[in-house]
Formats: structure tokens, C-alpha cells, sequence
């Protein structure tokens, strides 16, 4: 295996519709984005791609990563699709990865998109929960955000969260789009605002939720010998980790905690773990991506993380999966201001998907894409002049791509190389 | 006489939503030919009013909604009957739903764990007014009485 960097990145404007631009064209202006930032990367040295979208039913059209690939003049290149439900983008960034650590190739793109204007809000949602079994659970009543409520519901019950601390989620990243020119939905929020909005699936409201989207993103990965030829700001991927649980949730193992380094036995007695509360996925991925990245206290150790949040429960969730506190403090940790942009780890500097947007098969890459800008130190360049949203001196960050009901979780580490 | 080829006509048209960028309405549908395969006595035991989990010869591991080999020490299980009462073990109510679910909405949704299971059963829960569910609310299955061999032939009301 051998070092692997992001030398460019490049994003679509998410919406709620694109109906100008299809699929192929939309990863081809993120395409022309990215290669425009680094001048110096010619078409002739890239080597292959992968691809990542989430649903055939959305695209309806099959084998689309190669209409994708014959779009961007990259045929006859290698190219393959990747698919993790929500994850696809993170598994498409770590499918890159791959290819460039193990010599296959020096440098791959990573694109992914997603089409979600193509039906109804309620049929993306019924599209979106056959990602659920569907001998057992999708006849019940298909529906994602009615399967994290009762994940949220749970974690309330065992831990004490509050439905105000999910809502200061909401307005964190919401409030933090505001000055993201990239994002769909940026919103000055309250607490008031998000509770009072319509019950989706109690206890989350719209304001908890993630909206639907089009859109593509890319990330563009180089050996070291490439990246140092392409560009004097690369970018070094320095931890890659993958977990998986159960597909039904009912299905959830009640064992006990898999610890981080910085975690004891004793912080976790009488824990049932992961049970329907926790995402033993994400915190899989994170103690592998830890161990390779050489990090032992993740809350000291990271300056800032892209993060999961379809749902502002997955996002207080998710505090507890990557070890930035332990579990059951999520609540207090955004309580006390920890992952606000003046706090001590920013999370989601983007505004994350509640307010970019989630394009599913871009959305890992969108994320990527936001971190690896971070620790160039190009915001202000990528986001029309406003640095508002730069971490300063950003050296090292986390970027997460979550799937299902945590059914399929990445975890990336990006650190400074230059 | 010269051949002149045409289509026939046709009043078959097409919905258009609208013209720039054109869009327009493709319809699609299909019907699966589906096979429970080995989850099938699970779905003839509702139909029985039995509800079938699965419980490990070797590990003595007992699934809650069954499978057919068991994920913790890989061994073919055994069909086991579970208690037809059990608790809620998390609920939510939702509003909205899939399309295909949309017009049932509101409906309660329920993870029920049973004594002596180790795993969960999804199911819906009826007769109760949002707000008055509870973690730990003792719950009982019922069976429809025409089946219509999907899992929503049971479901919960309070015990």
C-alpha cells in the first residue's frame, strides 16, 4: 500500500431539481470544476474512475457510471460502480483509494451523483425505504425517518437526550449554510422553529430532517509522485474504515461496547450495545480509521468533521460512534457548544446535509470535497470569496458517509500534505 | 402500385409537465414473481395466528424475526413458536410515509421484545392515541383473519 492524495474537488450547486441538467451533465460541471482548479492535471494522466450512485429506481437507467464515464470523454478508461446506499459516496472516495494505494493506478476520479427530482417526495421516500427488507420491514411501513425515530427514541430513553439538543443540530448546520454558497437550504433557525415545524415521525419534524436533491460531485485522487506534479496543495487520505451491521434493525446484536483507546470498560456498564440506539457501523469504521491514521483521542487529535446528519439524531449519534464523547453524552456534547463553529471540533462546517443537500450517490464526495477544501485552506477561493466557514490552520479532518439504518458506515481521514 | 409505409395512428400521447427543458411522464411498472424461499413458514404461521422466530441448536441464540442460519455461529436454526405478548422496546408515530403508506398515515410503529429472545420483531401497534405509547408498554398480537401473507398479517394492540 502506498500514501494516496485528493488533489482537486468539484460540486454542483445541490437542488431540489436540476430538470436542465441531467446526471451526466451534472457530474461533468464537477468534473470541469475540479480539472479547472489544477491546470496542471491533463486528461491523458488520469488512469480510471468509479462511480457511485445510490438507486436504479431514481436513475432508471443501467449501467448510468458508464454514461457517466462516455460523457466525460473517459472511455476507454477502466471505470466500475460502487453502491452502499447512503455510503455510496464515502465507499465510491474509498474504492479510489484503492485503486491508487494497491499501483493500480496513479490517478483515479471519483465521481457520484444522484437524481432525486425524477418523482414525488413520497415516492423517493418509498424508494428510499425498499433499502429496507422487504419481506419483514418495508410492508410495515416503509420509511426511513419512522425507522430513526425509533432509534432516537431509544437513544432518549436510555441517555436522557432531549428533543432541544437534536434541534440546536438543526440550527448549528443550518445556520452554518449560510454562508455556503453551495448549499441548497441555508436557514437562521431556532430551537422554537425546528420544534414547531410539522411532526414527520415523532419525535422528528421537517426541521430535523434532511431534504431530497440533484446533484454530482467528484473528488479527484493521485499517488504521491502524481499529486506533487499536479498540485502544491495536496491533500493526504491517512485513514480509511469500513463497518457494516444488520440490515433489519430489529436484528441489532444487545453486547457490549467496542472500545476507542481513550474509553474504558467501567464508562459502559449495564450498556446493551449497539442495540437500535447506537451505530456499531460508524464506530467500526472509526476504530479502524483511527488505528491506521495513528489517532488515539479523536476530540484533540481532529480539527474538524464532515458528518452524516440526514437526521439530527444520526448527528448526535454519530458524536458517540466516532468517540468525540462517550456514549450517551451526545446530547450534552452539542449542548455545550463542542461542535459549533466557535466550539472545540467544528462538525459539519458545511451546514452538512441538512442544509447542503443529499444527492445520496454525490453526497460522500460532496463531503470529501468540503473537507479537503478545509485543509488546503481554499473556503474563502471555493465558497465566492466568504472564509467565514474555514477552520483556522485546519490540519487534520474526519470525514464520515453513512448508509441505511447505520447498515453500511465510511470513515476517512484527510490530513494536510504540504 | 408504389408502397407508401406509415404508422398507424394513434391517440396514445404523452403527459407533458413541461416544455423547457421538456418533461414528461414515463410510466413504469412491474410485478416480481417473489418467493419467501426459507422465510416461507414464517408467513404461513400468521396465517395459523402463530408467529415463528428462529432459534439457534448451537449457540442457543433466538431471533425474534427469523433467519434461517444463525449470524453469530453460522448453524442452520430451528423454527421456534415466540409469546404471542411482548414489550415495546422503541415506537414512533409517523405522519407521513412512503408513497404506498401515505393515505394509512398516522400509524404506530413498534420494535417488540419478547422474554427469553435475544432479537427484536417490527410490527405495527393499533388502538392507542399518539402520546399514550410507552417504552416497556406491555403489547399482544393479533392475527388478520383473511391472510394476506405479508407481515403486516400481524400486528400489536396493548395487552
Amino acid at each position: 500500500m502506498r500514501d494516496v492524495y485528493i488533489v482537486a474537488a468539484g460540486i454542483t450547486k445541490f437542488a431540489r431539481a436540476r430538470p436542465k441538467a441531467d446526471f451526466r451533465y451534472m457530474v461533468k460541471e464537477a468534473f470541469d470544476y475540479a480539472m479547472r482548479d489544477v491546470p496542471k492535471l491533463k486528461p491523458e494522466m488520469i488512469d480510471g474512475s468509479v462511480c457511485s450512485y445510490f438507486s436504479d429506481h431514481f436513475t432508471r437507467q443501467l449501467m448510468a457510471g458508464i454514461m457517466a464515464q462516455d460523457y466525460l470523454g473517459l472511455c476507454s478508461k477502466p471505470s466500475k460502480r460502487v453502491e452502499g446506499g447512503g455510503a455510496s459516496g464515502g465507499l465510491c472516495l474509498q474504492t479510489a483509494y484503492d485503486a491508487v494505494a494497491s499501483g493500480r493506478m496513479e490517478v483515479c476520479v471519483a465521481y457520484g451523483f444522484e437524481t432525486m427530482s425524477r418523482v414525488t417526495t413520497w415516492k423517493g421516500n418509498e424508494f428510499i425505504a425498499l433499502a429496507s427488507d422487504t419481506n419483514f420491514d418495508y410492508p410495515v411501513g416503509g420509511f426511513y425517518t419512522g425507522y430513526y425515530a425509533m432509534m432516537v427514541r431509544r437513544h432518549m430513553y436510555e441517555f436522557g437526550t432531549t428533543v432541544e439538543q437534536m434541534a440546536l443540530v438543526s440550527v448549528k448546520n443550518h445556520g452554518n449554510a449560510l454562508h455556503n454558497p453551495w448549499a441548497q437550504y441555508p436557514m437562521k433557525l431556532t430551537v422554537d422553529d425546528v420544534r414547531s415545524a410539522p411532526m414527520v415521525a415523532d419525535p422528528l419534524t421537517r426541521l430535523d430532517i434532511c431534504v431530497m436533491s440533484d446533484g454530482a460531485a467528484v473528488c479527484v485522487l493521485a499517488s504521491e509522485d502524481a499529486a506533487r506534479e499536479i498540485t502544491d496543495k495536496p491533500i493526504k487520505i491517512s485513514g480509511v474504515g469500513t463497518g457494516t451491521d444488520t440490515m433489519r434493525l430489529a436484528d441489532r446484536p444487545h453486547d457490549e461496547v467496542i472500545l476507542l483507546p481513550h474509553e474504558n470498560p467501567e464508562d459502559y456498564r449495564g450498556l446493551k450495545y449497539p442495540g437500535v440506539h447506537s451505530f456499531r457501523a460508524g464506530r467500526v469504521a472509526a476504530k479502524m480509521a483511527y488505528e491506521m491514521a495513528g489517532i488515539r483521542d479523536p476530540l484533540r487529535e481532529l480539527d474538524f468533521i464532515e458528518l452524516y446528519d440526514a437526521y439530527t439524531s444520526s448527528e448526535i449519534q454519530t458524536y458517540e460512534d466516532l468517540g468525540l464523547c462517550r456514549y450517551g453524552e451526545g446530547g450534552k456534547f452539542i449542548q455545550e457548544g463542542y461542535p459549533r463553529m466557535d466550539g472545540d471540533i467544528p462538525v459539519n462546517p458545511s451546514g452538512g446535509l441538512l442544509a447542503c443537500g443529499h444527492p445520496i450517490g454525490a453526497t460522500g464526495l460532496m463531503q470529501a470535497a468540503f473537507a479537503f477544501w478545509q485543509l488546503q485552506g481554499t473556503i474563502g477561493k471555493h465558497f465566492s470569496g466568504d472564509d467565514t466557514l474555514q477552520v483556522p490552520d485546519a490540519r487534520r479532518g474526519l470525514v464520515h458517509s453513512h448508509a441505511g439504518t447505520g447498515t453500511c458506515i465510511t470513515v476517512t481521514i484527510l490530513e494536510r500534505g504540504f | 402500385m408504389a408502397r407508401k409505409p406509415k404508422l398507424q395512428e394513434t391517440e396514445k400521447g404523452t403527459v407533458l409537465f413541461n416544455v423547457d427543458p421538456i418533461i414528461i411522464k414515463d410510466h413504469y411498472e412491474v410485478d416480481y414473481i417473489h418467493s419467501y424461499a426459507q422465510d416461507s413458514p414464517f408467513f404461513r404461521g400468521l396465517a395459523e395466528g402463530r408467529l415463528l422466530g428462529s432459534r439457534c441448536p448451537s449457540c442457543d441464540y433466538t431471533y425474534g424475526t427469523p433467519r434461517a442460519h444463525c449470524m453469530r455461529c453460522g448453524d442452520k436454526t430451528e423454527w421456534v413458536d415466540l409469546p404471542l405478548e411482548g414489550r415495546v422496546h422503541t415506537y414512533t408515530t409517523c405522519y407521513f410515509g412512503g408513497e404506498e403508506f401515505l393515505e394509512e398515515t398516522p400509524f404506530h410503529l413498534i420494535l417488540v421484545e419478547f422474554d427469553g429472545v435475544d432479537t427484536l420483531f417490527l410490527s405495527r401497534l393499533i388502538g392507542v392515541e399518539p402520546g399514550e405509547i410507552e417504552i416497556g408498554m406491555r403489547v399482544r398480537a393479533k392475527f388478520r383473519r383473511l391472510s394476506q401473507f405479508k407481515v403486516t398479517d400481524v400486528y400489536f394492540v396493548p395487552a
